[in-house]
């Protein structure tokens, strides 16, 4: 979330779309109750009627995998009738800069498309630049190159007619959406959108969220209260597990893993760390190296020098150009590639994308270690449904693990809120903490390189890890190793520190080897003031609920990010009844403001030279509406999933997006477009009661009572062409595998009119698994295919084609 | 008429039965084992380990769907017929409460006719517990009493279960309902001035659930209560006359 969860009450317009937030996050609906009860409008545009869609004001159901022609349409909208925020879109965006005349869109395709390798040349999405390298602009957005018209020529495409037929969303519908929609983009007015992972999990993922972001710049609707772009995690603490790089492409703090190429460390920080040449961009990723030497001391301490490169040449790098994503580890194992794994909470023969797949690499491995709280199928694999256990070799450990409350540290939830928690009871039986088990199973190793030696021991003999209290794992030691200490007696910005204090902030991180910090992003959480995380202070100072003293939040405590971009050029709040930020005149007062540096223009009108750009993440200091760092090109359009119930695209000639890729192995079944036996759209989902595969709540009684079985939900009329019954017991087939379900034959889902023809669709929530109730199915995922988004391999398991039928039948 | 009310908001309900599984964890309720019969609901009716329920309809509203939740309790009537009916059997098995008002089954209610407690509850709600005690929604009074909200109340993150001193929740209820009124003409408070769990719908209750109001068959029951009513002195008489 670029804001959080208590500012989705001040918002104008919430729409729900690519999430189903009354569901999944039930807590939410105390924010989005709030609001309406205020007079806020909640838009829910979902394939299905949810619980979500039972409370908004506006509902319209769309085809899965269509977002993108359905928000170009609203750009095309918000466009031709002029409803943009002028003075936003023209000073803090990049609508205003010049394209390099390669720049092109022809039928699909972006200038610099390379068929062969399926990707794109980026040189050819530049912005043309003064003599003094700094992109030139044009505020007035007349220049028929300048993004603004870029983009108004692109989404003129997205006709109200075009997205209709694709969507199969009816335009009215569509029109009373954008109009509702679109009026956040007065000045005092707040939209925000609640999405997740019904956005996120398609080949065209990424370019989802990008579209939404550039109707957010074009309202204006970006670090004000009641807006932002919000990503609801679908788990407690995900938003703190991908900050300290839970994923396989960055460090802690979301710095890069290091490609083979990045030979050494000042190769790798030159690769890394971009440059700008305006004196008004504050390039904040130009403190690159400081975060990454940091890192590097809170790895390896002492031992991490300037002359051997902080032992940089210890780290890990991966190769140029390849992927390691779920899938593609998933690939690699069912090809034999892996001895080992370690299934640490998770469950990927439930929860990954063509789930068959995934347990047959399970038995190609030597050893498997699962923690978790329960039996699952992941670490039972070798005896589920067609597993002989006799030919399995794969030798499986079960590590049982304490749950949350079983021990003491910290989540950090969807709205970057570091939050400390407490250890309420001790572990039942012989159960650790991860952090003990961790802890443990390191020493051993290392024990192991340094009588045996072994290939390469310098990184695991080099490791400082240092995090133990009395032989056990102390989350006060990694809490502050993750904050950052001095490491010397130094001045910064002219304050003196003594060495082995913490540091107060990322202002005071060094490139010199004088400082550490195990994640820059969270340097403050835990400081000389204690730990910040553990702050309960219930009072609400500013007045829009930022409860700046309870929690701590990255970075630097700043509630709302980009809220520079909340106030005008002088510094005054677009919205002065929730004003995030405002300037005195001296300085800024409210929220943690991106940056102390001055408004942008003095009182007289002229530019303020101390100033800076309010986008200060990006280089050029604008917020990207023409977004030049993708795979799949600058603005998002729309490709239809890669199994679709259409023969052609309206839009273009591109049927699919032109940079995913494929897996190859013979469990990688994909169907072609329109196979007469797979004629159903499928999406799968999660309810209020089961949490993710379904691991932590079967097993929970009460839940489990609410919500026995699998289902199947359908439209009416589907129903009845296929004989099915509500209740009837179905069999629904992808070319990968089949589950059994419930059918429930409902009035929320209908047959939408796409391209001419009627499509139906179903769905399927995937939280049950063949472990227990023995009653309650498999998980749906052995339907859903195993291709990802081109930018973040995540899988596209919310838009797939299958059968269905009446079980017997 | 004082003492304690609910007001359910229905309009703020997202179903997400927080309400339902606080009930069970309160009351250290059993789950049975269900089946999906087609629908979200589950258990598919109140049991005698499930005093609250909630329940899931669908409709269409000029042609556009609607999906009503109602979550279902107890209304711990101002004048409550059950306790009439299990009297007239058992005497001293229902409490109903100075201080609140809630309507409390003790455990002599093992010895009172189930159905026809059942039978003359106007919203369907008495079930029998597998020790034969009948079983409803206490209004947690052990909770209240000790100045807690009920746990349905303290667990419901939208508002929609409100708890508190009658006139309170009767101002709130139709302070809500006047604003809901503009936008659903068929808006309306569920028997209020009978009941103290008074239901907010915005469409006929009908379509939410068969018993959402007092049940038409109601004067039939009623018929049948008065008889006993008027029949209980004797009985009694006849009881102190075998046990003396």
């Amino acid at each position: 979330m670029t804001n959080h969860w208590i500012d989705i009450g001040n918002s104008d317009c919430i729409l729900i779309m690519g999430s189903n937030a009354a569901e999944n996050h039930p807590i939410s609906f105390k924010w989005v109750t709030k609001a309406m009860k205020a007079g806020a409008t909640l838009i829910s545009v979902d394939p299905r009627f949810t619980r979500t869609s039972s409370k908004a004001d506006i509902y319209t159901p769309l085809r899965p995998g269509t977002d993108i022609a359905f928000l170009g349409g609203m750009i095309n909208y918000i466009l031709s009738n002029k409803l943009y925020f002028k003075e936003y879109v023209a000073y803090y965006t990049n609508c205003c800069f010049i394209l390099t005349d390669k720049y092109s869109f022809n039928d699909g395709l972006f200038a610099g498309y390379n068929p062969k390798t399926r990707s794109y040349d980026k040189s050819y999405w530049a912005f043309e630049k003064d003599k003094n390298g700094i992109p030139k602009k044009d505020h007035t957005l007349k220049h028929p190159r300048c993004v603004f018209q870029q983009l108004k020529n692109h989404y003129a495409r997205y006709t109200l007619d075009k997205v209709s037929a694709i969507t199969g969303t009816p335009k009215e519908d569509l029109l009373k959406i954008y109009k509702t929609y679109a009026a956040t983009g007065k000045p005092d007015k707040a939209g925000t959108i609640m999405y997740a992972m019904g956005w996120t999990q398609h080949t065209v993922g990424v370019q989802n969220i990008r579209a939404m972001a550039i109707i957010q710049l074009l309202l204006g609707n970006m670090g004000v209260a009641g807006g932002g772009v919000n990503a609801l995690r679908g788990e407690s603490n995900v938003q703190g597990s991908t900050d300290h790089c839970l994923l396989w492409h960055i460090w802690p703090g979301y710095l890069k893993t290091p490609r083979s190429s990045n030979t050494t460390l000042a190769a790798y920080n030159k690769k890394w760390t971009p440059t700008t040449k305006d004196p008004l961009s504050a390039n904040w990723w130009g403190n690159y190296p400081k975060y990454s030497v940091s890192f590097l001391k809170s790895m390896f301490g002492e031992k991490a020098t300037a002359k051997n490169d902080f032992g940089y040449s210890w780290m890990p790098k991966v190769d140029d150009g390849k992927s390691y994503s779920w899938l593609d580890l998933f690939d690699e194992m069912y090809r034999g590639k892996f001895t080992g794994f370690f299934a640490w909470g998770q469950n990927p023969a439930c929860s990954g994308a063509n789930a068959n797949k995934n347990r047959e690499a399970l038995a190609k491995l030597d050893w498997l270690v699962n923690v978790n709280i329960f039996e699952n199928e992941t670490g039972s694999f070798w005896k589920g449904p067609g597993m002989n256990p006799k030919k399995i070799k794969t030798e499986v450990f079960f590590l049982p693990c304490a749950v949350s409350v079983e021990k003491e540290g910290s989540i950090t939830n969807s709205g970057r809120w570091m939050q400390w928690r407490y250890k309420a009871v001790e572990p039942a039986g012989d159960c650790r903490p991860d952090g003990d088990i961790m802890v443990e199973l390191f020493e051993k190793i290392r024990e192991l390189y340094r009588k045996e030696g072994g290939t390469f021991p310098e990184p695991i003999l080099s490791l400082k890890w240092d995090y133990t209290t009395g032989g056990k794992y102390d989350p006060h030691k990694v809490a502050k190793e993750i904050n950052g200490y001095f490491l010397k007696d130094v001045t910064v910005k002219g304050k003196k520190f003594k060495k082995g204090t913490l540091v107060p902030s990322f202002a005071y991180l060094q490139a010199d080897g004088s400082t550490s910090s195990g994640n820059w992003l969270y340097c403050q959480s835990y400081n000389e003031k204690g730990n910040n995380a553990a702050r309960r202070n219930p009072v609400d100072k500013s007045g829009i609920g930022l409860f700046s003293e309870w929690s701590w939040c990255w970075p630097v405590n700043r509630r709302i990010i980009y809220n520079r971009a909340s106030v005008d050029r002088y510094g005054n709040p677009w919205n002065k009844k929730k004003p995030v930020i405002r300037w005195t005149g001296s300085k800024w007062v409210g929220d943690v403001p991106d940056g102390g540096w001055p408004p942008m223009l003095t009182k007289d009108g002229k530019l303020n030279p101390k100033t800076k750009y309010p986008f200060i993440m990006k280089p050029e200091g604008h917020a990207r509406v023409f977004g030049p760092g993708r795979a799949d090109g600058p603005f998002p359009e729309h490709y239809e999933p890669l199994e679709c119930p259409v023969p052609k695209n309206l839009m273009s000639s591109q049927l699919h997006n032109p940079t995913i890729k494929l897996f190859k192995t013979s469990a990688d079944k994909y169907e072609k477009t329109c196979d007469p036996r797979y004629p159903y759209v499928c999406t799968t989902y999660r309810v209020t009661e089961h949490w993710q595969t379904g691991v932590l709540t079967r097993w929970q009684p009460w839940l489990l009572e609410c919500q026995p079985q699998l289902f199947c939900e359908m439209d009416e009329e589907l129903a009845k062409l296929k004989g099915i019954k509500n209740a009837d017991k179905v069999i629904v087939e992808s070319p990968r595998g089949k589950v059994e379900a419930v059918a429930i034959v409902t009035k929320r889902l209908k047959p939408l009119k796409v391209e001419g023809a009627i499509v139906h669709q179903v769905g399927l929530p995937y939280h049950f698994g063949w472990v227990y109730p023995k009653d309650g199915g498999d998980s749906a995922n052995l339907l859903s295919p195993s291709v990802g988004d081109p930018n973040t391999k995540i899988p596209e398991t919310k838009a797939f084609m299958v059968n269905v039928t009446k079980k017997g039948v | 008429m004082a003492g304690k009310s609910f007001f359910i908001d229905t309009t703020r309900c997202t179903a997400c039965r927080g309400c339902q599984i606080a009930c069970k964890n309160w009351n250290q309720n059993k789950a049975s084992k269900t089946k999906n019969w087609g629908s979200y609901q589950n258990p598919k009716d109140l049991d005698g380990n499930t005093f609250k329920l909630v329940r899931f309809s669908e409709a269409e509203v000029n042609g556009k769907i609607r999906w009503y939740f109602f979550p279902d309790q107890c209304r711990h009537c101002l004048e409550p017929p059950c306790k009439d009916t299990i009297e007239g059997y058992v005497d001293g098995a229902v409490i109903h409460d100075k201080a609140t008002g809630a309507v409390f089954y003790t455990e002599k209610t093992k010895k009172a006719p189930y159905e026809e407690v059942k039978d003359s509850c106007p919203y369907n709600i008495p079930r029998k517990a597998a020790s034969g005690r009948l079983v409803k929604c206490t209004m947690c009074l052990d909770r209240v009493s000790a100045g807690l909200l009920p746990a349905c109340v303290k667990t419901c993150p939208t508002g929609a279960m409100n708890f508190g001193d009658r006139d309170k929740m009767l101002a709130l209820a139709k302070k809500r309902l006047a604003e809901l009124k503009k936008k659903y003409p068929k808006a309306q408070l569920l028997d209020a001035d009978s009941v103290r769990t008074i239901y907010l719908v915005i469409d006929d209750p009908q379509k939410y659930h068969k018993f959402a109001v007092a049940s038409s068959e109601s004067g039939l029951i009623d018929r049948k209560l008065a008889m006993k009513k008027m029949l209980r002195p004797a009985r009694n008489l006849l009881k102190a006359g075998i046990t003396g």
